[in-house]
């Protein structure tokens, strides 16, 4: 495939609470901030994740374009997704060879409703749905299929996080994501825009794969699709310093370390992962800023991002992200 | 635009206001089997799911992905969920085809979708934001303005709505998956209809349906059957509150025409398209987007559709299919343009046919007229 890296990160300092900013106000410091890492002010193609049921209204990313400032009119997409899996469409769209930078950003306010009930909404809406189990519920099921010392993984994210400027301040160690608001952005070069740049993460391999929606078709202990992803990303080549998963509930950690095949050598979630800080919509996009952040910065040499989407794990993508193309 | 891709299955259902018959998941695997059958494969040949749709809020199941999955054979591969508000059809095809050009996959299906009977797409549209107004005008109080601003520049006569809304429902009337079906309807049966939104009448605007379109999309390698090549594709965005923006003949139609046109060797569309598949959800939008995307010049548009001659037996058919005032699963309306000006190039549109149709575009818009997703396909390989 052809070379694409990660060249910029930004992510909001996060809150556990409504600041009174709306949704462009929130990304439009950091688009700035990736203008300003990157040296690029315009970028071949655009895409964003976000999710309208958090604002409660139709087109939330429609709002967003007036903080990317797109005009002259851009290329730009959007998926009603996590933004990591926007990252994974402007991945493709740089693989087409005519451009080569690309603007990603997510971003949610889980202030603003009732996140637990809101993601009842993601179920089967004819089976699934009117059983009225929410997001905390169906985790719950899937907590009680595997065994996991959710204690001590909430322990050490919570301790990771206290050196994290941008994670909640919370005042004790949480097995939950936390309700947060916030937004993310990463840019991506490729072709002669990698030549011109020495600080970089490239991507060594991305992928993404589904499961089945209903928990009674899955093994709900293991995840078949991240470790699907992880292969099809080549997680296993070489050694992992650094994974950062988007674990949302501690036992989940347990579930993704064995699906990704990680050993006791990798450090798992040193921003203190979305346990932390989870802006819905930005958090698996942030798992992805993180990682190439720690390659940019030297303390990794490979590193291993994950994003999920759906209930208990449904939906998993992984990229590995090193200095090397 | 990378590797070389193909239209190479097309599955519709039939498009209707009630199908109280099956669930969103048995809609969207309809027209998914369709498309597969037409292309001669199965699930299994499938490397990659594309699904589109407008808002959430239409139906109330977020993400719906999540569930749709099962239904589209897609447990164990990637699937991707496209929003682009009414854009987003044209859009879930061109992610689709991005992926057979970006050299990841050989097979991609999308689908795009809309149940509008177990929606309420004009309350869903009148929702907002917090800390922002609500219009509570639905698309059809939003657009008007905008017709009317047309009418005054261009000195558009008040009928010219009206002939759109009978020339596009008489083509409905040659496509048997078309919503629509008004044996014997002519100017004057749209003249008697109340009106909606001035200048816009009842029988000027779209329905509300239910359906699910699909494609196959494939790279060459990986043909069957008969192919209709992607010769471009190209996706244009603005901000809908920017200061001075043109909402009548909007920058990022006109330069999504031209990055369209410039990949696909068009310099004068109206004579080397042989058919166009245009949103058109407004009876008056026909004359303004034959404007926007180069068909006419500036205050022209009204005169082409006047002249006849994006009639079926006109010389640039707009259309064919009956278009979006015939059916309209809104979240799906853009990619059946996309997939019908498909058909028109694979040959297979039947009765509605354009007679030795070559190279056809597929247009999709939405938000407030601030998105676009175009493509033109062809029967030769670019």
């Amino acid at each position: 495939m052809r070379p694409v890296a990660v060249a910029a990160f930004a992510q909001t300092t996060h809150t556990g609470h409504d600041t009174g900013l709306a949704e462009a106000e929130l990304i439009l410091p950091i688009i700035r901030s990736v203008r300003e890492q990157s040296g690029l002010q315009e970028f071949g193609f655009t895409c964003s994740g976000s999710c309208d049921y958090l604002a409660g209204a139709p087109f939330s990313f429609v709002s967003a374009l007036d903080a990317v400032g797109a005009w002259p009119p851009i290329q730009e997409s959007h998926v009603e997704m996590d933004a990591a899996f926007a990252l994974y469409e402007a991945w493709v769209r740089l693989q087409h060879g005519d451009l080569d930078s690309a603007l990603v950003y997510g971003f949610g306010k889980s202030s603003m409703g009732d996140l637990r009930e809101i993601m009842t909404l993601q179920l089967d809406p004819y089976y699934l749905a009117p059983l009225g189990l929410d997001q905390l519920s169906y985790a719950g099921l899937q907590g009680s299929a595997v065994s996991s010392d959710v204690k001590k993984i909430a322990r050490r994210s919570w301790e990771s996080a206290q050196t994290n400027e941008f994670a909640l301040r919370l005042p004790e160690p949480v097995e939950t994501a936390p309700i947060t608001d916030g937004a993310a952005a990463i840019v991506l070069v490729a072709g002669d825009l990698l030549r011109e740049r020495t600080n970089l993460a490239y991507i060594n391999g991305i992928a993404h794969r589904i499961d089945p929606h209903y928990p009674g078709m899955r093994d709900l202990a293991l995840s078949a699709s991240a470790a699907a992803a992880a292969t099809a990303a080549g997680v296993g080549k070489g050694h992992v310093d650094v994974a950062e998963l988007h674990v949302q509930f501690a036992h989940e950690e347990t579930i993704l370390v064995k699906a990704l095949g990680l050993g006791a050598g990798t450090d798992i979630n040193p921003s203190g992962g979305p346990l932390a800080a989870n802006p819905v919509m930005a958090t698996g996009l942030i798992r992805i800023g993180e990682a190439a952040r720690r390659v940019m910065d030297g303390t990794a040499a490979r590193a291993v991002a994950h994003a999920t989407s759906g209930p208990c794990l449904q939906q998993n993508l992984v990229a590995v992200l090193s200095r090397e193309s | 635009m990378g590797n070389r891709c193909a239209v190479i299955g097309v599955g519709q259902t039939h498009y209707t206001t009630r199908r109280r018959d099956v669930s969103m998941a048995g809609l969207v695997r309809e027209a998914a089997l369709r498309a597969l059958e037409d292309a001669g494969l199965t699930f299994a040949d499938i490397d990659a799911v594309v699904i589109g749709k407008a808002p959430d809020l239409f139906e109330g199941v977020m993400m719906p992905e999540a569930y749709l999955a099962d239904a589209l054979g897609a447990a164990g591969k990637p699937v991707t969920r496209v929003h682009t508000a009414g854009s987003v059809g044209g859009s879930t095809a061109l992610v689709g085809a991005s992926l057979i050009q970006g050299g990841v996959h050989d097979r991609v299906l999308v689908v795009a979708y809309e149940k509008q009977s177990e929606s309420n797409a004009t309350w869903a549209l009148s929702t907002h934001l917090p800390f922002t107004s609500s219009l509570v005008v639905g698309a059809g109080g939003y657009f008007a303005p905008h017709i009317r601003d047309y009418m005054r520049r261009s000195g558009a006569p008040d009928h010219i709505g009206a002939l759109v809304a009978v020339k596009d429902r008489l083509n409905a009337l040659k496509n048997p998956y078309a919503h629509l079906k008004i044996p014997g309807i002519d100017r004057a049966m749209v003249e008697s209809t109340p009106m909606l939104w001035e200048p816009i009448r009842y029988l000027e605007t779209c329905p509300s349906s239910d359906g699910a379109c699909a494609m196959v999309l494939s790279s060459e390698k990986a043909v069957t059957g008969t192919p209709a090549w992607v010769h471009g594709g190209a996706m244009r965005s603005e901000p809908i509150f920017r200061a001075g923006r043109d909402t009548v003949s909007p920058q990022a139609g006109i330069d999504c025409a031209a990055d369209v046109y410039r990949q696909a060797g068009v310099t004068d569309p109206r004579r080397d398209l042989d058919v166009a598949e245009v949103y058109v959800p407004f009876s008056w939008y026909e004359p303004m987007w034959l404007e926007n995307l180069g068909f006419c010049g500036v205050n022209e548009g009204w005169k082409l559709t006047e002249s006849g001659a994006t009639a079926l037996d006109g010389d640039i058919p707009w259309n064919a299919s009956g278009g979006v005032l015939s059916s309209n699963p809104i979240g799906a309306s853009g990619l059946i343009r996309f997939a019908e000006a498909a058909l028109q190039v694979r040959g297979m549109a039947g009765e509605h046919q354009v007679e030795g149709a070559r190279k056809a575009l597929g247009h999709a818009y939405g938000g407030g007229a601030q998105f676009f997703a175009m493509w033109i396909v062809g029967a030769e390989k670019p």
